[in-house]
């Protein structure tokens, strides 16, 4: 097993109150396979990715308590530089939106090159690696795009760079929180294509968050649904959305519209019933 | 010169059909100018629609679809007057909308009005949802006075399910699905006849999604508005319009009912477009 979460629980302190965004989850992932973490914003998959390598606000603004091991190695008690070293080369991320993420100051090529600088000094050739990253997540003429800046562009290729300085590190996991929605649907399924090749080819182990149903089943070998900070629902992917068994889940699924199947009125998710 | 002929035909269709379009867009170009270079300048032109017509019957809902890039904002913002049109003709209502002086154009917009993709962006955080609600009002009927003005944004809070104490409350007390009933109230509170929903559930969760896309739709049933739908999400189109207008870099490439349009799908694009949508897993007995 490659990473096992055991009771993890994340709460934010502030003057208002405690909200307790993750209500002690537990799941594990296996090397070289998927996990689709899925729930509305707010249900706490964001927070729960980035809690296992120390992204959230330092104590006591969000206390995060329970166990988190990679190999056997628990994550929630390295200190900062240890952190460091499992940040990129261990569980790499690819966030939601590839213009905020990428700096507009710096070309795509030097952005690369930093996370290969930083994680893997045994390069001689930083740049011939970058190149061959760019080619890799499928970018043509990676010597010239190299040198262009984020501006320069589409929403794709911006995401594709992310993917290439997500993989720069050669990381046995990957998080990939929302990938694809900010992404026309013609590049998500470029994208999607992307990721699967890629964890094929690399044996990476990928931690999928999402909201979108369609490219959890293209995609995720498990899933977990999350409502409210818990995991309400969790299975291989092919039953939990052929026959999901939470009322939460049933009614995610039925409330997205699909092609082909007109209805007079989209069903709703009937939160006072789910309260109960 | 093509453009008088056009205008032609125009006249002559009004007499023959019989439900006169509410809106009638032709041969819509619109060019963007753009300044490339830093030492020597020089002008770039994007054309970001070409040559576009299309019609919208009253009461209907037309969907727009297309990729990022496509053309498809820019058309609603020219509508709008908020992008420069270059050629072509707006008619809305029978009136020509293109040579009107601004000030002529003032009573259209309290006839179209809009909603935008991202709650977070289109509405003011200092302004409570009160002021906000009722700022359309203050500009196009100024004759009515502040008490009659809080009852019609009560009434417009409970249309859209808002709580009935949020008048006093700001933006960031809502949730992204809140707030862009705070739009939907919005747009509707001038009483208009058409709204431009630019990609107005995009941003939201499935489930909140839903909820948004059957409010628009209880709308439509009570006040029989008109709607011109920009949407990137096919499904979403299927489900909401009658009818449906393929964009590709500008142009429209295919246009018809939603049923046939999406059965079978003439032009490659479209085909592209329709075989990229994820397939959906149903729930064999479930609901």
């Amino acid at each position: 097993m490659l990473l096992d979460v055991q009771d993890l629980k994340v709460s934010f302190h502030s003057r208002d109150g405690v909200n307790e965004a993750v209500k002690g989850i537990s799941f594990h992932l296996e090397e070289g396979k998927t996990l689709a973490i899925v729930g509305e914003s707010g249900s706490g998959k964001s927070v729960t990715s980035m809690a296992l390598t120390k992204l959230l606000p330092p104590e006591p603004q969000c206390r995060v308590s329970g166990k988190a091991s990679l190999d056997g190695e628990s994550l929630l008690d390295l200190s900062a530089s240890e952190m460091r070293a499992v940040r990129g080369k261990q569980i790499a991320y690819i966030f939601q939106e590839p213009s905020t993420s990428l700096n507009p100051y710096y070309t795509v090529g030097d952005q690369i090159a930093e996370a290969i600088k930083f994680h893997r000094k045994e390069v001689s050739d930083v740049w011939e690696e970058v190149v061959e990253l760019l080619d890799k997540v499928g970018i043509r003429e990676p010597e010239k795009r190299a040198v262009d800046y984020p501006h320069q562009m589409s929403g794709g290729m911006k995401q594709r760079v992310m993917i290439a300085i997500a993989l720069a590190c050669q990381p046995r996991i990957l998080v990939a929180d929302e990938p694809t929605t900010a992404l026309d649907v013609t590049i998500e399924a470029q994208i999607i294509n992307l990721l699967k090749d890629l964890r094929a080819r690399l044996n990476m182990s990928i931690i999928l968050i999402t909201h979108n149903f369609g490219i959890v089943d293209e995609f995720a070998d498990d899933i977990a649904v999350m409502f409210r900070g818990e995991i309400v629902e969790a299975g291989p992917a092919e039953s939990v959305l052929s026959k999901p068994q939470h009322p939460y889940t049933q009614a995610l699924i039925n409330c997205i519209p699909k092609l082909g199947t007109k209805q007079k009125r989209l069903p709703v998710v009937d939160y006072a019933e789910l309260e109960k | 010169m093509e453009l008088s002929g056009d205008d032609k035909a125009m006249v002559s269709t009004d007499g023959e059909v019989k439900e006169e379009p509410l809106l009638e867009v032709r041969d819509l170009s619109v060019t963007f100018e753009a300044q490339r270079g830093g030492f020597i300048k020089c002008v770039e032109y994007v054309h970001a629609v070409k040559r576009v017509s299309f019609q919208v019957r009253k009461g209907a809902t037309i969907g727009l679809v297309g990729e990022s890039g496509s053309g498809k904002s820019t058309i609603g913002k020219a509508i709008l007057r908020l992008a420069p049109i270059e050629e072509g003709t707006i008619h809305y209502g029978g009136q020509e909308l293109t040579g009107l002086a601004d000030k002529e154009f003032m009573p259209f917009r309290k006839r179209i009005q809009t909603i935008f993709q991202d709650p977070y962006a289109s509405i003011n955080p200092r302004l409570t949802i009160a002021s906000i609600v009722a700022e359309p009002l203050i500009v196009h009927v100024p004759a009515m006075n502040r008490k009659q003005r809080e009852e019609h944004v009560a009434d417009l809070l409970e249309k859209v399910d808002l709580p009935a104490d949020s008048m006093n409350r700001y933006p960031h007390q809502f949730s992204g699905g809140q707030r862009q009933r705070i739009c939907i109230a919005r747009a509707l509170s001038s009483s208009p006849e058409f709204i431009i929903c630019d990609e107005c559930v995009s941003a939201l969760d499935v489930s909140i999604q839903a909820q948004i896309v059957n409010l628009l739709q209880d709308i439509q049933d009570e006040l029989g508005i008109t709607y011109l739908f920009i949407a990137h999400d096919l499904a979403v189109v299927e489900h909401m319009c009658d009818e449906a207008l393929v964009m590709e870099l500008g142009e429209i490439v295919e246009q018809g009912p939603t049923d046939s349009l999406y059965r079978s799908p003439q032009h490659p694009y479209t085909q592209r477009l329709l075989s990229a949508v994820p397939r959906m897993p149903t729930i064999a007995g479930a609901h």
